[in-house]
């Protein structure tokens, strides 16, 4: 069940198969799968099936954790970000990740964009002031921010905290971008603007998802994977997964007859 | 089962949920009563010794207070020597334990949690944070004192700032500890290296209280006399010398309040106004750091 899904168009990450251990907990049991490049992918499955975890393993964030270890290969660009003696920095540069809870800096709004890309670049001012804006009106939050950028972070409402997590994650200028439940906070009219804003960033950016939310994984994905219990289920394009699913627990998962 | 049995047993229900809402308001009572006692009780000594402070320090506080030195028996003075002693104990005890208390908590919260080398420093910070000052003082005195043969406020501000570090270390791990983890995780993913998410990110999400921290180890030596007696001892002139011994206000006051001289006397009930005025300041500050942080 756990052959290699092909994807149309040239994967920008390539899973070959993956296990994941926290602690001698397996959850995630040799998986294969491959993103292509400038499409949102979508991770859905029930709680605890792996797909946050998983997510988490292309920017190396388990690492934190020393109890938590990926056995297996992650190629991005043909190079195995696992074994590579480059400093997880540089790839979490390449990868950014926006999570679940916004979680601004407690610094201005103009510092928490800024604190990222003085961390890769030695920018004078005015390419910071422009930068900055760039970042946030990709983000979409550009017009609501624009005269109070001095303003704590933290003063924002969720959903404008959230679209500035993003703002904060492009503008470093990744290549992918790691979404992790990225709405599961926000009220309906955030989030129909974080989704929006996904459909928007996939011209520059390979954009992963991780949702609950199967509406939202059909709405804004070309490609989705179905996981259940550490193992992928299902990956294809979004709509064969959404009608015409070839395995009956995907089905059964995207009808609401589970469990 | 027949609408009246319904209605009857809806009724019993009834009665059941009235008879325990009693029961649990009377015990919300009787809890309530009992700690407003207990605050009463604690606020009723701290107002006496505050107004019995208030009244006997400020009758004995005046320019000559200030501005002149600890006299003789008998003979008009003030408490400079005293309050400029404490002052420069106190600030460079501050600024040397300060430092080691912050990135001792650091490397407690941040680096290593769960280690042997982790809890035996918890361990040991735990017994320093309630080990007697007397103790720290004496320790001070054995080490410092007797090697150089000479009281100090080098010796005294060593054994202050064993005094502040413990408290640092204590509120710094304790207060990052409180960062949540996502904040940390958030850094982390922009590729941010770890010595730049602490400084940059946990210690700034933490600052309000680490700093209140470093403020109560400040208000908490300032009225230190223990460590102070077997250390910089007490000068009767003023003395800019660290290397030699040095006035501060809690000695002074030791000193002074238990002579039967009464100028001696009236001294140190203004020392005692200052140190409380001081310390109650500190503490407030604290409170509002805190506040508008939050």
């Amino acid at each position: 069940m756990n052959t290699a899904f092909p994807a149309p168009t040239e994967p920008k990450i390539s899973v070959k198969n993956l296990n994941f251990f926290y602690g001698k907990f397996h959850a995630l049991k040799d998986i294969n799968l491959e993103i292509p490049e400038h499409k949102v992918t979508a991770f859905i499955g029930p709680s605890g099936c792996g797909k946050s975890t998983l997510l988490r393993v292309f920017n190396r964030m388990f690492e934190l954790y020393p109890e938590q270890r990926a056995e297996g290969e992650i190629l991005l660009d043909g190079e195995n970000l696992l074994t590579s003696k480059k400093d997880v920095a540089l790839l979490r540069a390449k990868v950014g990740m926006v999570f679940q809870k916004p979680t601004p800096f407690p610094m201005s709004i103009f510092d928490n964009i800024a604190f990222g890309v003085k961390l890769f670049e030695s920018l004078n001012t005015s390419a910071m002031e422009e930068r900055v804006e760039w970042a946030l009106r990709k983000a979409a939050l550009w017009t609501e921010v624009k005269d109070k950028l001095s303003q704590s972070g933290s003063s924002l409402s969720g959903g404008q905290q959230q679209r500035l997590c993003i703002a904060r994650g492009i503008a470093i200028k990744p290549e992918v971008l790691l979404l992790d439940e990225p709405c599961s906070a926000l009220d309906p009219i955030s989030t129909a603007k974080i989704e929006e804003l996904i459909t928007e960033l996939k011209s520059d950016y390979t954009v992963v998802i991780v949702t609950h939310n199967m509406q939202q994984a059909a709405r804004c994905s070309d490609y989705t994977a179905y996981m259940y219990l550490g193992d992928l289920m299902e990956f294809g394009a979004t709509e064969q997964i959404f009608f015409k699913p070839t395995r009956k627990e995907t089905e059964d998962y995207i009808t609401g007859r589970f469990g | 089962m027949s609408s009246a049995e319904l209605l009857l047993k809806a009724a019993a229900l009834e009665q059941a949920r009235l008879a325990r809402y009693a029961q649990r308001k009377l015990v919300n009572r009787v809890a309530l009563t009992l700690s407003l006692l207990a605050m009463a009780f604690g606020l009723f000594w701290l107002f006496w010794i505050l107004i019995e402070t208030v009244i006997l320090g400020l009758s004995g506080l005046n320019l000559a207070t200030l501005s002149q030195m600890t006299p003789p028996p008998n003979d008009v003075g003030g408490l400079a020597n005293a309050i400029y002693g404490s002052f420069l104990m106190v600030l460079l005890a501050t600024l040397v334990g300060t430092p080691i208390g912050i990135m001792a908590g650091i490397y407690l919260a941040e680096f290593n949690t769960t280690g042997w080398l982790a809890n035996t420093t918890r361990f040991v910070n735990d017994i320093l944070l309630s080990a007697p000052s007397i103790v720290i003082g004496l320790f001070v005195y054995a080490v410092v004192v007797t090697r150089f043969k000479s009281f100090s406020g080098y010796a005294g501000i060593m054994a202050l700032a064993l005094i502040v570090i413990p408290v640092v270390i204590r509120t710094t791990e304790n207060m990052l500890q409180l960062v949540p983890a996502g904040l940390r995780e958030a850094a982390y993913a922009l590729g941010a290296p770890k010595w730049k998410v602490i400084i940059s990110i946990t210690l700034r999400a933490s600052s309000a209280g680490v700093l209140t921290g470093i403020l109560l180890a400040v208000a908490r030596i300032a009225g230190e006399t223990a460590p102070l007696l077997f250390t910089a001892l007490s000068n009767q002139f003023w003395t800019s010398s660290l290397s030699e011994p040095m006035a501060s206000l809690p000695v002074t006051i030791f000193k002074f309040a238990m002579s039967p001289y009464e100028n001696w006397q009236k001294l140190a009930w203004a020392g005692v106004f200052i140190i409380t005025m001081a310390v109650l300041g500190l503490n407030i500050l604290a409170r509002v750091l805190t506040r508008s942080k939050s």
